[in-house]
């Protein structure tokens, strides 16, 4: 078995407007889907309810594990996925290496590695001290350390430079081409191949 | 096991590290309780009796301030997100979070409450009876209190409303609590400590649930 994502059906109400309705998405291993749409098309709801935050109002999501087993269960999906949210979690009082190691041991992923993101220099500097764009690069390395297969990334180059979207679309290929799926919800193309899913406006 | 002390050892590093609320917590509770002496008067007979109703009152009170950033902090950057997805169970989480509270406010709070009850010229016996009340009983205002601070964790100025919901729950506490060192002092039978006990074994097994619960509907919103 290679691992999957399905969603069948997928409807979301939000404040009893419906963001879309009947969504199929059937992925396996080494799948990169960008998801687009305007503000407010339920880009971010559709992240939260693959990572089991949200209950559908209709239809189901289910997580293929490479040993055949299916999770259809928000709580048990959750422990198969890496996500990177719009929000980078960093914590003003700790240091990089602080953080990074904290969430490594949550996780019971590997050792930190803070080179190719940048952050070698940063290791020892508190969050407070990091600029937006520095912070995105510190929430990138945590996705990789989690050492999950379904990335669920929420506007991931937000506030990084150049050389930060080129590491943003570089970690996710190497992610891809390792057998994993991501999904990212932006408005500027990731520079990864896959598919695109338009919502909103249908 | 290993990932729950780690998130305990968090969270007891960003409480006490600057912009944390164990400080604070104990700031405020050093100044109200020296500050009932000097406003009462030096009554030694009655300072004896209030002792253990004042120290009580503030210890709660303190402990509140902190309380209503427990999961607050962590929802607004994102970082409960993660905590949720993490192998640990949201009721993990919780007891962690709770634990990490009591250990950062609750314990600091009790063995300054001994120094702090020179100032009321408590006797021995009911110093020991009054840290034994505080040990004993504040766990369960850290557990009530984070059942509280999950359930209005989306509610922008939650710190408003969850002294009204928690209040009611850890009145007996702070009655029990005070009531030990009373009967400590007049010498009568107590079993006033027996209770907070088992009140507080109870508070500390279910909260966990009660707030991952509160927790999760807040995520999901």
């Amino acid at each position: 078995m290679t691992f999957a994502l399905d969603i069948d059906k997928l409807t979301c109400i939000r404040g009893h407007r419906v963001l879309f309705e009947g969504l199929r998405l059937s992925l396996s291993a080494g799948a990169f889907v960008s998801l687009e749409g305007p503000n407010g098309a339920g880009k971010t709801s559709l992240l939260r309810m693959i990572a089991g935050f949200l209950m559908p109002a209709a239809g189901t999501v289910c997580i293929r594990t490479e040993a055949g087993v299916a999770l259809t269960d928000g709580e048990d999906r959750a422990r198969a996925v890496g996500w990177l949210g719009h929000q980078d979690a960093v914590k003003p009082q700790l240091t990089v290496r602080e953080q990074l190691t904290f969430w490594g041991q949550l996780y019971g992923g590997g050792a930190v590695v803070l080179g190719p993101f940048g952050l070698a220099p940063l290791a020892d500097v508190p969050g407070q001290f990091l600029s937006a764009g520095q912070k995105r690069r510190l929430a990138l390395a945590r996705l990789t350390l989690t050492g999950r297969k379904l990335w669920l990334l929420d506007e991931p180059l937000a506030a990084l430079d150049a050389a930060g979207k080129a590491l943003v679309a570089e970690t996710v290929r190497a992610h891809c081409a390792a057998g994993g799926i991501a999904i990212a919800a932006t408005h500027e193309p990731l520079g990864v191949d896959g598919l695109s899913l338009h919502l909103g406006a249908a | 096991m290993s990932a729950l002390r780690r998130l305990v050892a968090r969270d007891l590093v960003l409480a006490i590290r600057a912009g944390g609320g164990a400080a604070l917590a104990l700031a405020f509770f050093a100044a109200v309780a020296t500050l009932v002496p000097l406003g009462v008067g030096p009554d030694l007979k009655l300072l004896v009796r209030i002792a253990a109703g004042v120290l009580w009152v503030a210890a709660v009170l303190a402990a509140l301030l902190s309380l209503d950033r427990l999961f607050q902090a962590d929802f607004e950057d994102g970082s409960l997100d993660l905590m949720a997805l993490s192998p640990l169970s949201l009721e993990a989480v919780a007891l962690a979070k709770i634990a990490a509270h009591w250990l950062s406010t609750g314990l600091p709070l009790t063995l300054i409450a001994a120094v702090l009850a020179v100032a009321y010229g408590l006797p021995a016996s009911g110093t020991v009876a009054l840290v034994a009340s505080l040990l004993i009983g504040t766990p369960a205002v850290s557990a009530i209190g984070g059942i509280g601070a999950a359930l209005t964790l989306s509610i922008r100025r939650g710190g408003l409303i969850l002294p009204f919901i928690v209040l009611p729950l850890i009145a007996p506490v702070v009655i029990f609590g005070s009531g030990a060192v009373l009967a400590e002092l007049d010498g009568l039978a107590n079993g006033a400590l027996w209770f907070l006990a088992a009140f507080s074994l109870l508070a500390v097994a279910l909260s966990p649930f009660a707030a991952a619960a509160g927790v999760r509907l807040n995520l999901g919103s």
